[in-house]
């Protein structure tokens, strides 16, 4: 027992004289969060409008006045021809243009948006929001009701998503670099002929990366607590019980990778390629699963942080009970029951 | 003619490491066959709960019109609203619709933010079109405005998002290699050992610098022929503007990322320092350009950042050209500050490489 404490002490020392990976190790989830928190966000605001009207009538007048006092839309130029709005938009002058016809006071015609369409679901939001704005609806036999969310604030879809990606990028990525380090510079043959155990020693080494993923995802849940605004709705218990078996997941995978690679370029490589971007693209962290074609969504079945981040968002936003998340949980005790089985079958073949 | 032999030296190290050329080629084509299927914000199959209280003809049509729109999947009607909840609570649904005398409350699953919010939108949708105009003419006004508002939409009529994600996949492409690669040479070499034979050498370090930095230009402007080539083929989609832009935007972008890969390749000493170091800032030029998400949503302080954010520039400008047909005068203004940036980062790349240490 003391050996193995003292090889974890020394597996904590290579990381903590490490500074500058210590530095991005704590400062990539702050950003992240402030990031995905404030920045990424798909709210309609500033959006850039001309107005194109021929002459100023009262009607015309108040629309526009309308528009002006809305916070999502700032007009930016009043022109006389559609041609005008459209140059302005196709240089990146302005995002909507108003067309409104020459008799828009007398109710006979209407007016006409044209939107900047290169982004599809954002110009669906700027009309229908100017829609809103113009037509002016006091009476409405239809009421929306936005669930969770009421402010549609892209943090509450992100912070569930960061924590699926940092506990995988720094369990699986780190631990692999790390035990792949000792390969390529030779070391690891000093410590197999130490007097503990091969397993001891790469259980000592995986240690100090869980305890570090424990700081990071107490650091991110305070953050989405204190800094965005983000609600546990959740019980805290079963939300740290999930990241527990997620982060074994992501260890475990971790250990594999370093099974495979034999040098650090091809471990970072791997754990790039074959971890990090599927994470990002196929997990349903910003791009939605359901979006996809079949094939695609059939292979985001296998990615794990997939149903990690389905868990959290019920479990930590929609703040549904454990029953409602049992099989999200099942299938990732089963992954990391394979996964460590796997990785420590193929350990001990190495090391005959 | 040192530089030719130095970039000939660099090629020659390209082409014999087993796992370069396989990347170069191999993964261009992956992301551009794949992540235009992936990168899909398109808000459809979205699952509705209808809980109809009425029970009249009326609302009968409505779900019959809600279960035929390609927008949406009928999951079922549920006796109460409290029941469609369980379902939006174990995610078997997206929106509840409620009808109850007449008056109808939509009730959605806004976690995605996005997904939440376009899904009542285009449910409102169909559900206010078929209010039947009142005798009595309360919504008369605002009905009769409504039904005369219309909506163009400029540039990509299909609403299709790959229209407007395959540029940025352009972008990202050019920043994975150009940035990456330069990222991982000189402290690859460092880590060898073999840079200190360069160093004694009287090679300039200028032509040093440049001779690490052109093969990844000639690299990032062969993804990129790559890029356009496979969107044709695959999406048909093609560039609306002129190709010459494209590629001066190209050269500009290659530039910035081999120069920063190599500013930090020079202060870093381990490849995984080097990775780590650039892998944080890549995400945050990628996610403040304005690739995935509108810059100016963003809370002002993220905003002022995009000034000097090179792929927001980018993004802009390949946009203007490539989507919208724009010529050089509506990017005068992007082409300009990114060859700025460019060129401070190149001479910054230069600078930070010191023989002697």
């Amino acid at each position: 027992m003391k050996q193995f404490i003292s090889f974890v002490i020394k597996e904590a020392k290579h990381i903590l004289r490490d500074k500058r990976t210590m530095l991005i190790l704590f400062g990539m989830p702050i950003v992240m969060m402030l990031l995905f928190g404030f920045a990424i966000t798909n709210d309609v605001r500033n959006v850039r409008t001309v107005v194109v009207t021929s002459q100023m009538d009262y009607q015309t007048q108040q629309a526009v006045e309308r528009l002006a006092a809305s916070e999502y839309f700032t007009i930016v130029k009043t022109v006389n021809t559609p041609k005008d709005a459209e140059w302005m938009i196709r240089s990146q002058k302005a995002d909507l243009s108003i067309i409104f016809a020459k008799d828009f006071a007398s109710k006979k015609s209407g007016a006409q948006f044209i939107v900047d369409g290169s982004d599809p679901n954002m110009a669906q939001q700027w009309t229908t929001y100017a829609q809103q704005v113009v037509a002016n609806p006091n009476v409405s036999l239809i009421s929306q009701k936005l669930l969770y969310n009421p402010r549609m604030k892209s943090a509450y879809n992100f912070v569930p998503a960061i924590m699926g990606m940092l506990l995988l990028l720094i369990c699986a990525m780190m631990t692999s670099v790390s035990i792949v380090k000792e390969k390529e510079r030779g070391t690891m043959e000093v410590l197999l002929v130490s007097p503990i155990k091969p397993l001891m020693i790469i259980v000592a080494k995986v240690v100090p990366y869980l305890l570090l993923a424990l700081v990071i995802l107490a650091v991110i849940l305070l953050m989405s607590a204190t800094v965005l605004d983000v609600p546990l709705q959740g019980g805290l218990g079963w939300i740290i019980v999930v990241s527990l078996i997620y982060i074994l997941l992501a260890l475990s995978l971790g250990l594999l990778i370093s099974n495979i690679a034999q040098t650090q370029f091809v471990a970072l490589l791997v754990s790039a390629m074959v971890l990090l971007l599927p994470t990002v693209m196929l997990s349903g962290m910003l791009f939605p699963v359901e979006s996809m074609p079949t094939i695609l969504q059939c292979i985001s079945a296998v990615i794990p942080p997939r149903y990690y981040i389905q868990a959290m968002r019920k479990l930590m936003i929609m703040g549904v009970g454990i029953q409602d998340v049992w099989k999200e949980v099942v299938i990732l005790v089963g992954m990391t029951a394979m996964l460590l089985s796997i990785s420590l079958k193929k350990f001990n073949k190495r090391l005959e | 003619m040192t530089l030719k032999y130095l970039i000939q030296k660099e090629f020659l190290q390209i082409r014999r490491n087993s796992f370069m050329p396989k990347i170069i080629f191999i993964f261009p084509i992956m992301v551009m066959c794949v992540m235009p299927w992936v990168m899909n914000q398109e808000v459809k199959n979205i699952r509705v709960d209808v809980v109809d209280m009425d029970r009249t003809t009326q609302s009968q049509q409505l779900v019959h019109q809600v279960e035929a729109s390609n927008y949406f999947i009928f999951n079922g009607q549920k006796a109460t609203y409290h029941e469609a909840m369980k379902d939006i609570e174990t995610s078997k649904a997206d929106i509840i619709l409620e009808i109850r005398d007449g008056k109808y409350l939509i009730a959605a699953n806004a976690v995605n933010g996005t997904k939440g919010s376009i899904g009542s939108a285009y449910l409102s949708q169909i559900v206010s079109s078929r209010q039947p105009a009142r005798p009595n003419g309360t919504l008369s006004s605002e009905r009769t405005l409504n039904s005369k508002l219309s909506t163009l939409n400029l540039y990509n009529k299909g609403q299709n998002y790959k229209v407007f994600m395959i540029p940025a996949l352009m972008g990202i492409l050019m920043m994975m290699l150009c940035g990456f690669l330069p990222a991982l040479n000189i402290v690859g070499e460092k880590e060898k050992g073999t840079i200190e034979q360069i160093n004694v050498t009287p090679v300039s370090k200028w032509s040093f610098i440049l001779a690490k930095l052109i093969p990844y230009w000639i690299i990032g402007l062969l993804v990129l022929t790559v890029c356009l080539v496979l969107s044709w083929l695959v999406y048909g989609i093609t560039c609306q503007g002129q190709l010459v832009l494209v590629y001066l935007l190209a050269i500009l972008l290659a530039l910035f990322f081999s120069s920063f890969g190599l500013i930090v390749s020079n202060y870093s000493d381990t490849m995984q320092q080097a990775m780590l170091v650039m892998w944080f800032f890549v995400v945050c030029l990628m996610l403040l350009s304005g690739l995935f998400t509108p810059v100016r949503s963003m809370p002002d302080w993220a905003y002022m950042t995009t000034y000097i954010n090179p792929m927001h520039y980018f993004a802009d400008a390949i946009r203007t050209v490539f989507v919208r047909g724009g010529n050089f005068q509506s990017i005068a203004h992007q082409v300009f500050a990114l060859f700025c940036i460019a060129s401070v980062m190149a001479v910054w790349a230069v600078q930070s490489y010191k023989k002697n240490n």
